[in-house]
């Protein structure tokens, strides 16, 4: 077993390892291509950064080839990113051109990799209309919708689909984010890598020294919501719990921790509005974290006792996923995928508002040993199911049944 | 793997030694397998909703619904043990109906449009008691899915019983679920592969055959199933027992 496999192996247990192994057998040489728009920054590319290594390491041929374009193409998927989310934003014929010149242009740089591949795998709209530009393609196409599509803006839905639907199969993270396509939509959640420096193990004097450098108080209970400064996150919500919850709790300390928002005109009204909620209370720590502070994270979820996420709107919630793999339970918002992460009463709660989010605190602090208990279902919750493995497995798998046919059950040799 | 009794074969299997277990007194193949999900694009927001998208529903979301959740990423606690009796449970908090659908056993049934039909008669009885259950709506839809399951051979034998142990815990969850709960829809006689396998050593095996099939796969991860399973195979030639 290669060293990145057996780092794997570590936390997964080898049996995760080396089913992985078994499955990529029959796909030990076929060239797959994944396409997106960008190599750093965002998710898509955080992910592929992981999984195109692996994949290769399990002997497959796989190659990860970005497009870029100008200004307005840039423009006009910003544009298509929010209006498929349900923003009426207008596609004009400006920014339309800018898009189909962009794919016609990577389409003609690209043909070598693309046409005879054995696999695409076209992740979001900006690089989506590179299908049309391979009529004769040989191998099988997907696309990758990484966003929830359940409620677009109709005329820019209007535009993308019949780009769409040109693919042999589409992928959505959950199936409450699909549309309906006349080819196989297949689903795979998200995931997170337990060796990033958000999720791997940390030192108990790194975890020390953030409660120094932060002013926490080590004997005092704390609860923390690491999330950006946005209404849909509810900050001003949990700052209500926890008040309600220093009624019994006086010792509690809050931490609502949030990306830079300096390029988010609201995101800063936001953060005012928590700052003043926060007043003068020495117990809720406010911190604006740089972009990178993946490590700082980190340690904060390890520090805290209950994680919070009570967002009222949320697409998968990878921070939730974060949490309850730091062994903690989480209180969430019961919208999006939260609800498929946080299962009453096992790895967390669901709430609908501030009061229930405050009676969960309380819940949870008066009764340590059920915290524990919940903490620790909820890691192994994660490790079952949303680690960067699972994640590879369902593209290995999926890679198998398109390539040998769309029955429900395959049998290789 | 000088040392490992569960021998890794390097040629690929014969036709006679595929699709399903061995015959009598033979080697056992170890088999794997992965799952992956797709949509359906069919959903239910109430009970009549249910009953009528299960009319036409492909027949591999029924086996999703039923076995398929036990091999992907699992959302709930197995209180009930299909997925259609817990999202009335916790979609519809109709407890009488999802008791229904949950105590049925998808073994009884032969096929499984007996079992689409089976679904649809204890919806149609539950509807027929009382016209407002027809109206509840859940703030949650289920969503039906299907599946693709790819199998494939670990290349992986066993030839005597006594190394089972050890090649039960080195098996994946893929493994498990295969061979101890897909073959209990798979195989003629509605039994595990294991238990089949050892059937092949006459009585012999009666009695680890019975403790195999007091283990309830339905009601613990894949995880724990292999570890249960691991510990009645080594507790049982611990005692000596043949």
């Amino acid at each position: 077993m290669s060293e990145l496999l057996s780092r794997y192996a570590d936390v997964t247990g080898e049996d995760v390892i080396d089913h992985l192994v078994q499955l990529a057998q029959p796909l030990r040489g076929r060239r797959v291509v994944h396409v997106n728009s960008t190599r750093v920054g965002g998710g898509v590319a955080e992910i592929l950064h992981k999984l195109v290594p692996l994949m290769n390491e399990l002997g497959l041929d796989v190659s990860w080839e970005v497009i870029a374009g100008e200004e307005t193409f840039y423009r006009c998927t910003k544009g298509l990113h929010n209006a498929l989310q349900g923003n009426p934003v207008v596609i004009d014929e400006v920014l339309a051109r800018a898009y189909d010149e962009t794919n016609a242009r990577s389409a003609d740089q690209l043909r070598n990799t693309l046409q005879d591949a054995d696999i695409v795998i076209v992740h979001d709209p900006q690089p989506a209309a590179l299908v049309r530009h391979f009529p004769h393609r040989s191998g099988r196409w997907v696309w990758r919708c990484h966003i929830d599509v359940s409620r677009p803006y109709r005329p820019v839905w209007k535009f993308l689909r019949p780009i769409v639907t040109r693919y042999d199969a589409s992928i959505f993270s959950l199936a409450n984010f699909t549309r309906p396509l006349p080819h196989p939509q297949y689903l795979i959640s998200p995931s997170i890598d337990p060796l990033s420096d958000k999720n791997k193990a940390l030192a108990p004097e790194r975890l020390e020294a953030i409660r120094r450098e932060y002013g926490f108080d080590p004997e005092r209970p704390l609860i923390l919501q690491v999330s950006r400064f946005d209404r849909f996150k509810d900050p001003i919500g949990v700052i209500a719990a926890y008040r309600l919850a220093t009624k019994f709790i006086p010792s509690l300390q809050l931490v609502l921790a949030g990306g830079s928002a300096d390029d988010d005109p609201e995101g800063e009204i936001v953060l005012r509005e928590v700052r003043r909620a926060a007043g003068d209370d020495p117990d809720i720590h406010v911190l604006l974290l740089p972009p990178d502070a993946h490590e700082t994270i980190n340690a904060l979820q390890r520090i805290a006792d209950i994680i919070l996420q009570k967002s009222l709107r949320e697409g998968f919630g990878l921070t939730v996923t974060e949490g309850l793999w730091k062994g903690k339970p989480v209180i969430g918002g019961n919208t999006g995928g939260i609800g498929l992460q946080v299962i009453n009463h096992h790895t967390g709660f669901l709430v609908d508002t501030p009061e229930g989010a405050a009676l969960r605190i309380r819940y949870l602090l008066n009764d340590r040993v059920k915290l524990t208990e919940m903490g620790h279902k909820a890691r192994e919750f994660v490790r079952e199911n949303f680690l960067l493995t699972r994640h590879l497995r369902e593209y290995l798998t999926l890679m198998l049944a398109m390539l040998h046919g769309a029955d429900g059950r395959i049998e290789l040799g | 793997m000088d040392d490992n009794p569960v021998a890794r074969s390097d040629h690929s299997p014969g036709p006679q030694e595929t699709g399903g277990p061995p015959p009598a007194h033979g080697v056992f193949h170890i088999k794997d397998c992965a799952l992956i999900a797709v949509a359906t694009g069919k959903h239910a927001s109430s009970l009549r909703e249910l009953r009528d998208v299960l009319q036409v529903v492909e027949a591999d979301s029924i086996y999703y619904h039923f076995w398929g959740g036990r091999l992907r990423a699992r959302f709930d606690e197995p209180e009930f043990q299909n997925e259609f009796a817990a999202w009335v449970n916790r979609g519809l908090h109709d407890g009488p109906a999802a008791e229904r659908l949950g105590v049925i056993d998808p073994t009884a049934c032969e096929t499984l449009e007996d079992l689409r039909t089976e679904l649809i008669d204890v919806l149609e009885e539950r509807l027929e008691e009382s016209e407002s259950l027809s109206w509840a709506r859940s703030p949650f839809p289920m969503n039906l899915l299907r599946s693709q399951i790819v199998v494939f051979d670990t290349h992986r034998r066993v030839a005597d019983p006594r190394d089972l142990a050890q090649a039960v815990e080195q098996m994946s969850a893929g493994s498990i679920f295969y061979h101890l709960i897909d073959a209990r829809r798979r195989t003629a006689n509605g039994v595990d592969d294991l238990r089949n396998w050892l059937a092949g050593f006459g009585d012999t095996y009666q009695d680890l055959s019975q403790a195999i099939a007091d283990i309830d796969p339905f009601f613990s991860t894949l995880t724990e199933v292999r570890l249960e399973l691991t510990e009645v195979l080594a507790d049982h030639f611990a005692r000596g027992q043949a």
